[in-house]
């Protein structure tokens, strides 16, 4: 019905019309998905959630003379440098050295890889340390420096595995309280956590990835990214509802340059007793090509269902069950009912932050700063 | 009858005094242990909800900053930055007298720092660090 070179277009003109991903709801009941499909081009979901695979590649303008790093610090925070002379890798869950970890449990993980790209994209000054072996092209043995994320040639957010399209409910059925990367897990069943924006969410509204794919551009930590493939651990195969995934199921990998990120978009957290991890901002766009694709952006949260899993033992040993099933209404009412008890639900992904991303990228495509990407190739 | 929290910082000298115990008695008024850190040779902290006539609590407080009891009112105690917020909500079921607690259907954390008892349950709940203590 339409294409994306014809939304584009639009979008050139000033004319394109965007909403967002819980707009849409109201718009598809009030005016029936034909009509609607008719009249919006675009629109945008997004999620703003931990995502501990992120991490990031810099490179390292070189020092006179110059230096193969063998190994590298960021304020005592160690990067990985098995790699080209000046080029590091930094993870988002890695910790500094020295760091007491769990030994006074549970650990608070004040400060980890996260942290640092925060401290990055906002400007900050970090302390660079880092040894070579001194070899006849590179004679350098040690840099000491402080150093700005200006200071490097290039840096690149990578994120292996983020998005994902629906996640686990997190119990807790032991009778001690559990610190997980789900959050802090009550005993005896006492508070359930759960990590998605439902509705708003970019893989549930296009479940089967029918406009989602390789080099699809979105919003990426405050800048402008690309999507480069199905995450790791995606999945296809697995149970499904009209279309929407009952768990876990498709991942994306996107990158994008850090320069042009926001702090705002880029958060470090600290989960206490698991560790440190950054929250990432997605924003997704999502081409209304004809009526089926509409359809799937109208979801509601109440239309989506995910699985309760104990993470006391079934989790940590491999041996997932479901002990009930969930929608995302109930998660964000604030209480589910789990057998005959009222379980309150706690939430690791941010539906308020979501929003503000789906609405920024709503107004990026309005104003004609942001255009639509056709994929290159199918996820 | 009005209900305040407050927090009392006591010098090392008023530390083996019956002062609690004479609140009671002599200025009946009703109150909860919030929190209490008393270490010897120290000075000691405590938190206390107090429950009685303004009258009666007036004449009472009067009576603890004459003994050198330094009196602020708890609800400086736990800063919300507002700013450093993701509103994820990782503390609203963790906070147990629902201080912190979303506004639907927007999903946005509010903090009614009225009801909060300085528990500090949600500092380390909290992945950003947007609840602080402050030093009062």
């Amino acid at each position: 019905m339409k294409t994306i070179a014809e939304i584009n277009k639009k979008i050139k003109q000033g004319k394109a019309v965007v909403v967002n991903a819980e707009e849409i709801i109201d718009i598809v009941e009030q005016k029936g998905s034909k009509k609607a499909a008719e009249e919006i081009d675009v629109v945008t979901t997004a999620t703003f959630a931990p995502m501990c695979s992120s991490g990031a590649f810099l490179n390292l303008k070189q020092p006179k003379p110059k230096i193969k790093i063998q190994k590298a610090w960021f304020n005592d925070i160690e990067l990985y440098a098995g790699l080209a002379a000046a080029d590091l890798y930094l993870g988002a869950a890695q910790l500094p050295e020295g760091d007491p970890l769990n030994k006074i449990y549970p650990g608070e993980f004040r400060y980890g890889g996260g942290h640092l790209i925060e401290d990055l994209v906002a400007g900050k000054e970090v302390t660079l340390r880092a040894i070579g072996y001194g070899t006849d092209c590179y004679p350098r043995r040690e840099l000491n420096q402080k150093v700005k994320l200006k200071d490097f040639n290039d840096a690149i957010l990578v994120s292996p595995r983020n998005c994902s399209q629906n996640y686990n409910a997190a119990v807790n059925l032991s009778s001690r309280t559990l610190y997980t990367y789900m959050g802090i897990l009550k005993p005896n069943l006492g508070n359930i956590a759960y990590c998605s924006a439902g509705q708003l969410s970019p893989l549930l509204n296009d479940p089967f990835c029918r406009t989602i794919g390789i080099g699809t551009r979105i919003f990426l930590g405050g800048g402008v990214g690309y999507i480069s493939g199905a995450g790791t651990q995606s999945k296809q195969n697995v149970k499904r509802r009209k279309g929407v995934p009952l768990s876990q199921a498709i991942t994306l990998r996107v990158s994008g340059d850090l320069k042009q990120m926001n702090k705002e978009w880029l958060r470090g957290a600290s989960f206490c007793g698991y560790g440190a991890t950054l929250i990432v901002g997605i924003g997704l766009p999502i081409p209304i090509l004809d009526e089926k694709v509409i359809k799937s952006t109208a979801i509601k949260d109440r239309d989506i269902c995910t699985q309760v899993i104990d993470y006391s033992r079934d989790y940590p040993y491999g041996e997932e069950k479901s002990l009930g099933e969930v929608n995302y209404e109930e998660l964000k009412s604030g209480s589910v009912v789990i057998g005959d008890k009222k379980v309150p639900s706690v939430s690791l992904s941010s539906y308020y932050k979501a929003k503000e991303i789906a609405n920024i990228l709503k107004s990026w495509i309005e104003d004609g700063k942001f255009f639509l990407a056709e994929a290159v190739e199918k996820i | 009858m009005p209900s305040r929290k407050i927090i009392l910082t006591f010098p090392q000298a008023l530390l083996d005094k019956p002062i609690v115990y004479k609140l009671i008695k002599d200025y009946n008024l009703i109150f909860n242990i919030l929190q209490a850190k008393i270490t010897p040779d120290e000075e000691g902290i405590m938190i206390l909800e107090i429950k009685g006539a303004s009258r009666d609590y007036n004449a009472g407080i009067s009576y603890l900053k004459n003994l050198g009891v330094d009196i602020k009112p708890l609800d400086q105690k736990i800063i919300w930055n507002e700013e450093k917020c993701t509103h994820c909500g990782l503390c609203v079921d963790i906070c147990p007298i629902q201080a912190l607690s979303f506004k639907r259907p927007e999903m946005k954390i509010e903090f009614d720092k009225r009801k909060c008892i300085a528990c500090e349950l949600c500092l380390r709940t909290c992945p950003v660090k947007a609840i602080e203590k402050a030093s009062v």
